[in-house]
């Protein structure tokens, strides 16, 4: 393989800054000693916006919210993407095509139009608002993620993997536990965990179905709307960032023998 | 030689009027056979011929559009694969990639509820009689290709079925190994007694392994029988030139070689290529004629040639026989019993 | 043999075992039973609702009363075209453009790079480094922006330091592209949605380069083509249904953002902004549904380009 041109190199190196710098910028104001602008360089040094942000109970209770939020999606998608995946996956029949579509258009469509449907929903049917509402707009664009992962692994299983387990005795359960989940778990398991930082991270769609419930990234919208104490919102902004990366590595590492992460965009 | 079984046994395998058809396609076309208890069947034919449709419909992953399947008499058209008492060895073998060797084999009887220290037990008895003791805790993926095989065999073998199942097992393996594990397999077949059916489109592995052979074309079963007797008595045309290769002759064309008026299939190695100075030998019908091929072929030579009638003779000679060359002329001598009449087209 | 003489015990029967007879046999039934769960959450709760709010772009509002007149009407749908709506539409569909154009210059190095030159190990690096910004949070993202924008931020800071104030005076005092700051001007918003949506371009390009032999980039550079010629007529046709495939991401992204636009940009609004105020505070929602039509046909009508040039093998 020849070598590259040097301005390739720093073309490309170049863009990759530009996808990171931003992030150490975040990190980098956590640690400023001014609330009430964004003065660079800061003009002084302190620890104690971390000591603020851990006295903030509004910020525990939004984070507490996301948690539970995310893990009540996530258990939902992971059901509802793995059926869809088993019956999508192999099985021919007239109308597969727009049905998987189907499962797609959720992160297709712009998040705005989905809130709003919603929102347009539950005023039709006098649902109020709640924690309930949440998790539903939330599962719904997760389910793709998992379905897409589940799917993707199905396909490379073999078929005759299923054969050759029910031939040896196993009726459909069996097989289901004993063959094919163990061979899809880690696809499971990754998309499970991008579904999980999908939905922790979510504004859009939680902003038209949340009430007055403030999720985390609500709780940022409204700092980065109306700032007040801005250091207090780049240490959250951090701890986001941590939340989320572990999930994601994972979900890495999960799939990497196999196919790239197959997840898509917010 | 085997005779062709009318049995007084309950078959262990029998199909009547048995049709699947996929869309258009018809797959299995009204197949009716019988399979004794204890012998070594072979289902012969080209791809998409029938042959692995019928024995995936003998499992119970295909289930028959018309006809009756039984095994050991018991109807089984609607049963699962798992209420079926045969076992499957797969074309790629099936391992599970999760499993370790020894908890592949011990699969089925971990599903029949086993206890841990027996199936253990039983899957090392398994694999010591496919020659893999020890192997148990190997990962499939660290097999070698008939090394696979044999876990896939022993696998299928450990939950003691009635009739073993193979579909074309032998079709990944190099030649050496596809040969070493013919005799093994024909060995352990007749060790355990049980029936084998046996999938593949390689007619020298079907003739040199079953005790019978069913011939499959589009969908039915064109000839069945043992291995000389389908080699030596082509039922059809499609026969002929499936199982070996021969030439086949119009009904005037197998009478004037001294068989019946009807259409013959005749072997190139039962024709003999006459010595120049030879005399004619009696009772065999004797052609004179040019050489337009010659094909040198190791053990033998094939030599194509061409009488005044225009008839088409292919011979195959030992190779040690006068050397012949395009455009001489030669005489070939066709023994009595060598043309052979066969019954049907197709 | 031993295996001949053993008895082990049949599987035990159940009700599991008797439902698993009846799956088994009829495929259909469990490809129908594994389907209705999830279809009835995105069929009946998703589409059901995105029908419901998108069919109320053929009712009107009446004027006075503020209420919906549930009366079919195409006089809503027209007034997408009056100036002052229309102007939102373009200049969305305006700034869409710039951020798919600038995505496709920064992309294209990166995936080139990675796709023809990097090693297995550097490639994974890669990999990573692009996967990492687009699963991280979205808000965090912008936020990031917020901070470099900034009239007193780290851009302004760094132009000063370099000589380049004066430049960057120049640029915002600019029509269209300027404001009164980086935070408060187009160019601060087509920055940011560049940033966002720039992984949802690099991934196809790079996967579309993988695709390039190398051994045809060779056999043109063995027939004499100079290095800028075999870009310019093997590598970049070759790579197009990649950018095909990531300009779906970026424009149907930008398409239909609001927050960014609140947070960095000017006053005037963009499609989602105005289908945001109209539900919210105008309780305009036969408007707001015209509104949520544009990015969807825009994206339908992408999408059927898109489809030509085989953009979705790329994908």
């Amino acid at each position: 393989m020849t070598r590259a041109p040097l301005s390739l190199k720093i073309a490309a190196l170049g863009g990759l800054a530009f996808l990171h710098v931003p992030l150490l910028f975040i990190l980098l104001y956590c640690f400023t000693t001014e609330e009430k602008s964004y003065a660079f360089p800061p003009p002084g040094f302190t620890l104690k916006w971390f000591g603020v942000v851990w006295e903030r109970a509004d910020i525990w209770a939004a984070v507490g919210l996301s948690l539970k939020v995310a893990v009540i999606a996530t258990a939902l998608a992971l059901v509802l993407g793995t059926l869809a995946a088993g019956a999508l996956a192999r099985a021919k029949f007239f109308g597969r095509e727009p049905i998987s579509l189907l499962f797609v258009l959720p992160i297709a469509l712009p998040g705005i139009v989905t809130g709003i449907a919603l929102r347009q929903a539950f005023g039709l049917m006098e649902i109020p608002f709640s924690f309930w509402t949440i998790v539903l707009g939330h599962a719904t664009f997760c389910i793709v993620v998992v379905y897409n992962n589940a799917v993707a692994r199905l396909r490379r299983l073999s078929p005759s993997l299923i054969e050759a387990s029910m031939d040896l005795g196993a009726d459909a359960f069996q097989t289901f536990r004993l063959v094919i989940l163990p061979n899809i778990g880690t696809a499971l398991l990754a998309g499970g965990m991008l579904a999980f930082a999908l939905s922790f991270d979510e504004v859009i769609v939680t902003t038209f179905t949340a009430g007055q419930q403030s999720t985390l990234p609500i709780w940022m919208l409204s700092e980065l709307i109306r700032p007040r104490q801005r250091p207090v919102t780049n240490v959250v902004a951090v701890l986001v960032i941590l939340v989320t990366f572990l999930p994601i590595l994972a979900a890495y590492y999960l799939t990497r023998e196999g196919e790239a992460v197959a997840g898509s965009g917010k | 030689m085997h005779a062709p079984a009318p049995p007084p046994v309950t078959p262990a395998v029998r199909f009547e009027g048995v049709m699947r058809h996929f869309g258009a396609v018809r797959a299995v076309d009204g197949v009716d056979l019988s399979i004794v208890p204890g012998e070594f069947f072979a289902m012969l034919g080209p791809s998409g011929s029938g042959k692995t449709t019928c024995l995936r419909l003998i499992a119970g992953f295909e289930q028959p559009d018309a006809g009756h399947i039984e095994i050991f008499g018991e109807k089984v058209e609607g049963l699962p694969p798992y209420r079926r008492a045969v076992n499957t060895v797969f074309q790629d073998y099936a391992l599970f990639p999760h499993l370790s060797v020894g908890e592949n084999v011990a699969y089925g009887l971990r599903v029949r509820g086993v206890g841990r220290v027996e199936r253990e037990k039983l899957a090392r008895e398994a694999l010591a009689m496919v020659k893999l003791a020890g192997m148990e805790t190997r990962r499939p993926a660290q097999l070698s290709g008939g090394q696979r095989q044999r876990v896939a065999l022993a696998r299928a073998l450990v939950v003691r079925p009635k009739v073993l199942l193979l579909d074309e097992p032998l079709g990944a393996l190099d030649l050496k190994l596809r040969e070493e594990m013919q005799s093994e397999l024909k060995g352990l077949q007749r060790a355990l007694g049980l029936s084998f059916v046996f999938v593949t489109h390689d007619q020298g592995e079907a003739l040199s392994m079953a005790d019978r052979v069913a011939v499959f074309n589009e969908g039915r079963i064109v000839q069945v029988g043992p291995p000389e007797e389908v080699y030596e008595r082509p039922a059809t045309r499609f026969v002929a030139g499936f199982v070996g290769s021969a030439n086949v002759l119009e009904p005037a064309e197998a009478a004037a070689l001294g068989g019946a008026a009807r259409p013959s299939s005749l072997r190139p190695e039962k024709i003999v290529l006459l010595a120049a100075d030879a005399p004619e030998p009696t009772g065999a019908a004797v052609v004179e004629a040019g050489v337009v091929e010659m094909s040198y072929q190791g053990a033998v030579r094939r030599v194509t040639a061409r009488a005044a009638s225009g008839l088409h003779l292919t011979a195959a000679v030992p190779a040690s026989a006068s050397a012949v060359a395009a455009g001489d002329t030669i005489r070939l001598a066709v023994p009595k019993g060598a043309v052979q009449p066969m019954e049907g087209e197709g | 043999m031993s295996l001949a003489t053993l008895a082990f015990p049949e599987p035990r029967e159940g009700i599991l075992r008797r439902v698993s007879d009846v799956l088994v046999r009829r495929a259909r039934l469990l490809t129908l039973l594994l389907l209705v769960p999830p279809l009835l959450w995105i069929g009946l709760v998703y589409l059901g609702s995105l029908f419901v709010f998108l069919g109320q772009s053929i009712f009107s509002i009446d004027e006075f009363s503020g209420t919906i007149v549930r009366e079919p009407t195409t006089a809503t749908l027209l007034e997408l075209f009056r100036p002052a709506n229309f102007d939102i539409v373009l200049r969305t569909v305006g700034v869409a453009a710039a951020v798919t154009a600038l995505c496709t210059l920064l992309a294209f190095p990166i995936a080139y790079y990675a796709a023809r030159y990097a090693g297995p190990k550097v490639k994974a690096g890669f990999y990573l480094a692009v996967m990492m910004p687009l699963w991280s949070s979205y808000l965090v993202k912008v936020y990031g922006w917020k901070l470099l924008l900034a009239k007193e931020g780290a851009i302004g800071w760094f132009a000063g330091k370099l000589g380049l104030a004066g430049a960057l005076e120049t640029w915002l005092a600019l029509p269209v592209v300027g404001g009164p700051s980086l935070s408060v001007s187009y160019t601060g918003m087509v920055l940011t949605f560049t940033y966002l949506w720039l992984p949802f371009m690099i991934l196809p390009v790079q996967a579309a380069l993988e695709r390039v032999p190398p051994n045809l980039i060779e056999a043109a550079g063995d027939l004499g083509a100079h290095p800028g010629l075999v870009f310019r007529t093997v590598i970049l046709p070759l790579a197009m249904p990649g950018v095909v495939a990531g300009a779906i991401f970026t424009f149907s992204l930008t398409l239909g953002d609001y927050i960014v636009p609140q947070i960095i940009g000017t006053s005037a609004l963009v499609l989602g902004q105005a289908v945001y105020t109209l539900q919210g505070t105008a309780g305009n929602i036969p408007l707001a549904a015209a509104f949520s039509l544009v990015p969807i046909l825009v994206m339908a009508l992408f999408l059927t380009l898109a489809r030509r040039t085989g953009a979705f093998d790329a994908l």
